[in-house]
């Protein structure tokens, strides 16, 4: 397949979109390197919209560098990602080629994308209400009832309405993500990335995180890309499962059908150390 | 022989030098905090053409002395009163240390948080004035509290562009009254009980502001 590494001729746009035209996210020929290591090879990959998929994979495989390469907390080595058939890690130079995106660019595009974090993140020096309306009013531009007002729904989602004016630092780890989460959802983005977001919790917090993203899986059409160990939680909200092994995608497929009858050695083998 | 007239006599002398002193710090400490914060946040620019000048002068004001700078900056600017230059210089060499007081305090913030910042797209006057500069700020606030003190301490080099200053005054009262020793034991008494509460009240801001985390 020609990929957008070809230059275009001089002067002619390039006309041809991306993925099949139905992706939210395509990624065509992306090589993600630190120095020698390579930690995703030549990955070609499509995300629909509203589909919720899990990557799954041994550590170090390149599941969590494909959600920081979306969130442009990195940047690809090589290769382009697009969005919704938009250029996203680069953007459109002189006739009709695509050169890296700078820093402006990134910063209309990315705000579609929202992220949670294994380690939360949350800002220690406001309360819980402010850190749900800081992005809202200094990004979208709401005014400061409306932020309130989209906050204490988020918060009353997550099962939260009583903390706003708590203390992030005094909450518990479950607490802190389900925060987390619902700032992530007032900035509205069309998708969501999960990154490993119960692993640092204490095994008796981890369900409740974990009831909230069914919620918003059910009640809500946002496209989810996941990183998770747990594999229960997968099934349960995903269309698709992405088993990465070495960088690339080696099997993809429902999750009832990867689980049950995994076709490749490596996902047997993953499964079978973690199930 | 110490006379415990020329103490009370000297007193009022030296006490007016003590204003001028503590003047001298309070600004000169005011330009430390605000073009030290100004010097952290330009070493990282994210352009090298800002970055690296900004490094380079505050590697150069840390490695001379003060007192050179002071005669250099009363040399070159003839036409500024010694108080300016002295506050100037003072302020400009002190933002040198604060500005690397502040770059570890910046350091000191979870990259986590710069990373939540890229993801919820803040804009960059925000990721620092609504997130990186409220952590770093309380984590510096001691140590910046220690080089004013420091500065305090070291105000009597402003005498040598004729600064009315503190130990100034006490030389000129102890040449006119052959008092040094008095006048100066005074001084050194003055600079001991506004010095050392300073830095035990500061101690315990530490000890609160690590404690409250």
């Amino acid at each position: 397949m020609p990929g957008p590494t070809d230059s275009a001729p001089l002067g002619k746009p390039r006309l041809r979109v991306p993925g099949d035209g139905l992706d939210r996210i395509t990624f065509e020929g992306v090589v993600k390197r630190y120095g020698d290591n390579t930690v995703l090879d030549h990955l070609d990959l499509g995300v629909r919209r509203g589909e919720r998929v899990t990557l799954i994979g041994p550590s170090g495989s390149g599941k969590t560098t494909i959600l920081r390469l979306l969130m442009t907390l990195e940047r690809v080595s090589d290769g382009f990602i697009y969005l919704d058939g938009q250029p996203y890690s680069h953007m459109h130079g002189p006739h009709g080629t695509l050169v890296p995106a700078d820093e402006a660019y990134l910063r209309q595009v990315r705000s579609r994308i929202g992220m949670v974090f294994q380690q939360f993140n949350l800002f220690p020096n406001m309360d819980v209400l402010a850190n749900l309306t800081e992005a809202p009013v200094h990004v979208l531009g709401l005014d400061r009832d409306e932020a309130e007002q989209r906050a204490r729904d988020l918060l009353d989602l997550v099962g939260l309405a009583d903390k706003a004016h708590a203390h992030p630092t005094r909450l518990s780890g479950g607490q802190q993500q389900r925060v987390a989460i619902a700032r992530a959802l007032a900035m509205r983005p069309e998708v969501l990335l999960l990154d490993e977001v119960t692993s640092a919790l204490d095994p008796e917090l981890v369900a409740g995180v974990l009831d909230v993203l069914r919620d918003i899986a059910q009640s809500t059409d946002i496209t989810m890309l996941c990183v998770t160990h747990e594999m229960a939680f997968a099934r349960d909200i995903s269309h698709r499962v992405m088993m990465f092994d070495a960088g690339r995608v080696i099997e993809t497929g429902p999750p009832e059908r990867v689980f049950n009858d995994p076709h490749h050695e490596r996902t047997r083998a993953f499964l079978k150390a973690v199930l | 022989m110490w006379h415990w007239s020329n103490v009370t006599e000297s007193l009022p002398v030296v006490l007016r030098g003590f204003r001028l002193t503590l003047l001298a710090t309070v600004l000169g400490s005011l330009v430390a905090a605000v073009l030290g914060l100004a010097l952290a946040i330009a070493g990282r620019a994210p352009t090298r053409w800002v970055r690296v000048p900004v490094r380079a002068a505050v590697a150069f004001v840390r490695s001379t002395p003060v007192m050179i700078q002071l005669f250099a900056a009363w040399v070159l600017l003839p036409r500024l009163s010694v108080t300016v230059i002295g506050v100037g210089v003072l302020g400009v060499h002190y933002a040198a240390y604060t500005s690397e007081v502040y770059r570890a305090g910046i350091d000191a913030v979870p990259r986590g948080q710069w990373e939540a910042c890229t993801a919820l797209s803040l804009p960059r006057h925000r990721v620092w004035r609504a997130v990186v500069l409220p952590q770093a700020l309380r984590n510096v606030l001691p140590a910046l509290g220690n080089y004013a003190i420091s500065m305090f301490k070291e105000t009597p080099f402003l005498s040598v562009i004729g600064v009315a200053e503190m130990v100034h005054q006490a030389n000129e009262f102890g040449s006119e009254h052959f008092a040094y020793l008095e006048t100066l034991t005074l001084t050194a008494a003055i600079f001991l009980v506004a010095s050392y509460p300073t830095s035990v009240g500061l101690r315990t801001l530490e000890e609160r502001l690590a404690r409250s985390h």
